[in-house]
């Protein structure tokens, strides 16, 4: 490395955090923890493949508290990454870059993933109600 | 090269070497981000009702063949996805050199493991 010295960048210690800086880091997290996730979408297809028993084992650990606090989580994680995702791809064509813009953005990520976190939800114990 | 060497800004950038293919990996982020944005919304519809039904309910969904044609689009370019931003993740974060290339070999290795081992379980 050139500069294995240099102080890295930004300086978390002395920075404030404002809604920008929070979206953009949630943003990188949020996709941490949906590649944790995928883990789980291998381990149901692979399990669906196997066989019944192994499906179930699977639907056993996604329906104990531990799955549901993880499941609810990655739902979350996944409609942030979405709806900022998409805020990304409109920075990509050149647009939103007002302050006031960036601002109003941000917080109808906030708004909308929160929404679709507590809708889909809502759909789901709707459902599962429905099997009981 | 020591931080103090006078260099206009030119020469230590060749110094540095050019992206050359950060390009294509910065394109190919946002082809995969793209279509994630249907096949996420399809794949969170698709699997609500199914973690509240058993096998057979999965059976019947797989058996679409809709469903596994959107199922093969999903998961390479999920995993694409998800090798490019933990392999600028990687390079951000990771100071050593050695240390970063491992990481990347490693997320390179396991999203190409876990796209073959998903479509081998869809096709099934």
């Amino acid at each position: 490395m050139t500069h294995s010295h240099r102080p890295t960048s930004p300086a978390l210690q002395i920075y404030r955090p404002q809604l920008t800086s929070v979206l953009s880091i949630t943003h990188r997290l949020t996709g941490v923890a949906l590649s944790v996730g995928s883990l789980m979408i291998v381990a149901w297809l692979v399990a669906g493949a196997i066989g019944p028993s192994a499906y179930d084992g699977v639907l056993v650990f996604v329906r104990s508290w531990f799955g549901l606090v993880l499941l609810a989580g990655w739902t979350f994680a996944i409609f942030f990454h979405l709806c900022n995702g998409i805020r990304h791809l409109f920075w990509d064509t050149g647009r939103g870059f007002a302050l006031r813009t960036i601002y109003a953005s941000g917080w109808a990520v906030v708004a909308v993933s929160t929404a679709l976190t507590i809708g889909c939800w809502a759909a789901a114990i709707f459902l599962a109600w429905g099997v009981e | 090269m020591r931080c103090y060497q006078i260099q206009i800004p030119l020469a230590r950038a060749r110094g540095l070497g050019s992206a050359r293919s950060g390009a294509s990996q910065w394109w190919a982020q946002r082809v995969t981000a793209i279509a994630l944005v249907p096949l996420t919304i399809w794949f969170v519809v698709s699997i609500v009702p199914l973690m509240a039904a058993g096998h057979q309910a999965f059976l019947d969904w797989r058996g679409s063949r809709i469903n596994v044609v959107l199922l093969t689009l999903f998961v390479p370019m999920l995993f694409y996805h998800m090798a490019l931003g933990l392999q600028v993740i990687a390079e951000d974060y990771l100071r050593r050199e050695s240390t970063k290339i491992t990481a990347k070999i490693s997320i390179q290795l396991a999203c190409l493991t876990l796209t073959i081992a998903s479509i081998v379980a869809i096709l099934r």
